[in-house]
């Protein structure tokens, strides 16, 4: 029973090292990419984005998190104290505990589970919650509203993300990230299951809440839909918990379709670029198409939304699974690692 | 010693948070301890090794579930005093229930030599690889009748709810994809003082 002894103490140190090496780049990379946002939409609205605070704007996001810092936390008189601080909270912290599974590297993973896949799924439909609880603890029309739209949404997309999933895991045989990874050596998932991609994609536009399905927070309806209430560093919260959604998401189609951290031949001059700069170099490309999104899309109608999801998305995915498992039973290629006794 | 800590912690959570759904005034925050507790029981599965269940748990439940309570309850306009006054009433029901359920959890125990076989999840097989394997062979028609089963609840609420609405205006994207421009925008050069006269 000598459990404290200075081991323990170590191991202890090592992971809240490693978590660390996580975070802190993940904080800065939310930071810059607030920044990228501006520039780049900017640049495409043919403007130049905010470039006076530091060298090219570099220090910007600083100077606003230094704003948002020193400004005043309301509480609203008829808000649900409790829910209210809660809600914030919970948003952050779910962007972040995601990444305890995301491999970055061959062996670059802080926890390397079985079911990596189900659990980044799971805490990706907790996300809802925060909103909800936003909404509803804020008392207030706009929030309620905004909040109702957006649980909706988060809800409905998740089934055909989920599906889409599927088709993966169908043609891995294993929940685990890494092994997702390793099953696309000879090919990207992108290129077979291109259209599974495309309506992945889609779905984490509105998983994020992002354009053209920011109607959570469609500013000439619902002012700015769950968060109105919120000031200062708890709107702070909801602001970083979604752009760490974002880079979420993108290291989730990263994972699941564009190889990972694996490079894009294994030919001599790109295989010796370590992996997580590969994996790193993926999740901005699909960052920036994000942002191009949202810097060419008109939002969608509610009702259309809706439609896309679960009239177009929901039966295609569905009719792809399908497809999916009778070519690989037909060709015999379902993968059966560990051998199927 | 760290799996008997957490075993502590997500136990009494779990029970903690469990008689917090039944005491709380507020409705939705019953369901926001409910949620709680679905989390912390999905803990407990990871402790017995059962990480396909707890993940299971949490995107089902959790993730499903009950923010569909949690959107009915928040919906409805609910009457504080009128809930307390049913009480009483609805006692012996729940006790009836909670009472029926203890008995089954402390027959499972007594009985747990008689139960048949755990499947063994620490060995090389992974559990989901061997959660499938008697899902899909020896459950088989246990596993398509639940579906079914679902399946008539679901088609049971849509008949219940579905009705056809008058003066609604609905978009054909049909008919909206097949609008060309010239079905709706005609060019007339007007000339001053004239006006466009209809043909």
């Amino acid at each position: 029973m000598n459990v404290f002894n200075v081991n323990y103490f170590f191991e202890l140190g090592w992971i809240v090292l490693q978590i660390l090496i996580v975070v802190v780049p993940l904080l800065i990379g939310v930071a810059y990419l607030t920044l990228a946002e501006r520039r780049v939409i900017g640049f495409m609205q043919l403007r130049k984005g905010p470039n006076v605070v530091g060298p090219f704007g570099l220090l910007q996001p600083f100077a606003d998190a230094l704003k948002l810092l020193s400004k005043e936390t309301i509480l609203p008189a008829g808000a649900d104290k409790v829910t209210f601080v809660i809600a914030p909270m919970l948003t952050f912290v779910l962007a972040l505990v995601a990444w305890a599974v995301i491999p970055f590297g061959d062996t670059l993973v802080i926890a390397d589970i079985n079911v990596g896949i189900l659990y980044l799924f799971a805490i990706s439909s907790l996300g809802v919650y925060g909103v909800i609880m936003a909404g509803w603890a804020s008392n207030s029309k706009y929030a309620f509203l905004g909040a109702l739209r957006s649980a909706a949404q988060m809800v409905s997309y998740e089934v055909s993300m989920g599906l889409v999933i599927i088709n993966v895991l169908l043609c891995v045989g294993s929940l685990n990230l890494s092994d997702i990874i390793e099953a696309q050596k000879s090919m990207w998932f992108a290129l077979p299951l291109f259209p599974m991609f495309v309506i992945f994609f889609i779905s984490t536009l509105a998983e994020t809440n992002r354009a053209p399905f920011d109607l959570p927070e469609g500013e000439s309806e619902l002012v700015a839909g769950y968060f109105v209430e919120y000031s200062s560093m708890s709107f702070a919260l909801f602001f970083l918990g979604e752009y760490a959604n974002m880079i979420l998401m993108s290291a989730m189609t990263t994972i699941l379709f564009l190889g990972g951290w694996l490079p894009p031949l294994d030919i001599y001059p790109l295989n010796i670029v370590p992996g997580p700069i590969w994996f790193i170099s993926k999740i901005c490309l699909v960052l920036f198409v994000f942002l191009w999104m949202r810097a060419t899309t008109p939002r969608y109608r509610y009702d259309q939304l809706m439609r896309l999801g679960w009239k177009v998305f929901l039966p295609f995915s569905l009719v792809w699974v399908v497809l999916t498992a009778g070519f690989l039973i037909c060709f015999d290629m379902l993968p059966v690692n560990g051998g199927l006794s | 010693m760290i799996e008997t800590i957490f075993f502590y912690l997500f136990a009494s959570v779990t029970c903690l948070a469990g008689l917090m759904v039944i005491s709380s005034r507020n409705p939705v925050h019953s369901v926001l301890f409910l949620i709680l507790s679905f989390f912390n029981a999905a803990g407990l599965f990871i402790l017995l090794g059962a990480e396909f269940l707890a993940m299971l748990l949490v995107v089902v439940y959790v993730g499903a579930v009950a923010v569909l309570f949690l959107f009915v309850v928040m919906m409805l306009d609910i009457n504080f005093a009128e809930l307390r006054d049913g009480f009483q009433r609805y006692m012996p029901l729940g006790l009836g229930v909670g009472g029926l359920l203890l008995t089954e959890i402390l027959f499972v125990f007594f009985n747990r030599e008689n139960m048949p076989e755990r499947l063994d999840l620490t060995t090389g097989v992974s559990n989901t690889r061997a959660l499938g394997r008697v899902l899909y062979t020896d459950y088989i028609y246990l596993f398509q009748i639940a579906g079914l089963i679902l399946l008539v609840a679901m088609i049971g609420a849509i008949t219940l709810t579905l009705r056809k609405r008058e003066n609604v205006r609905k978009q054909s994207i049909k008919k909206q994809n097949e609008r060309k421009r010239e079905d709706t925008i005609e060019v007339v050069s007007v000339p001053t003082g004239v006006g466009i006269r209809k043909p």
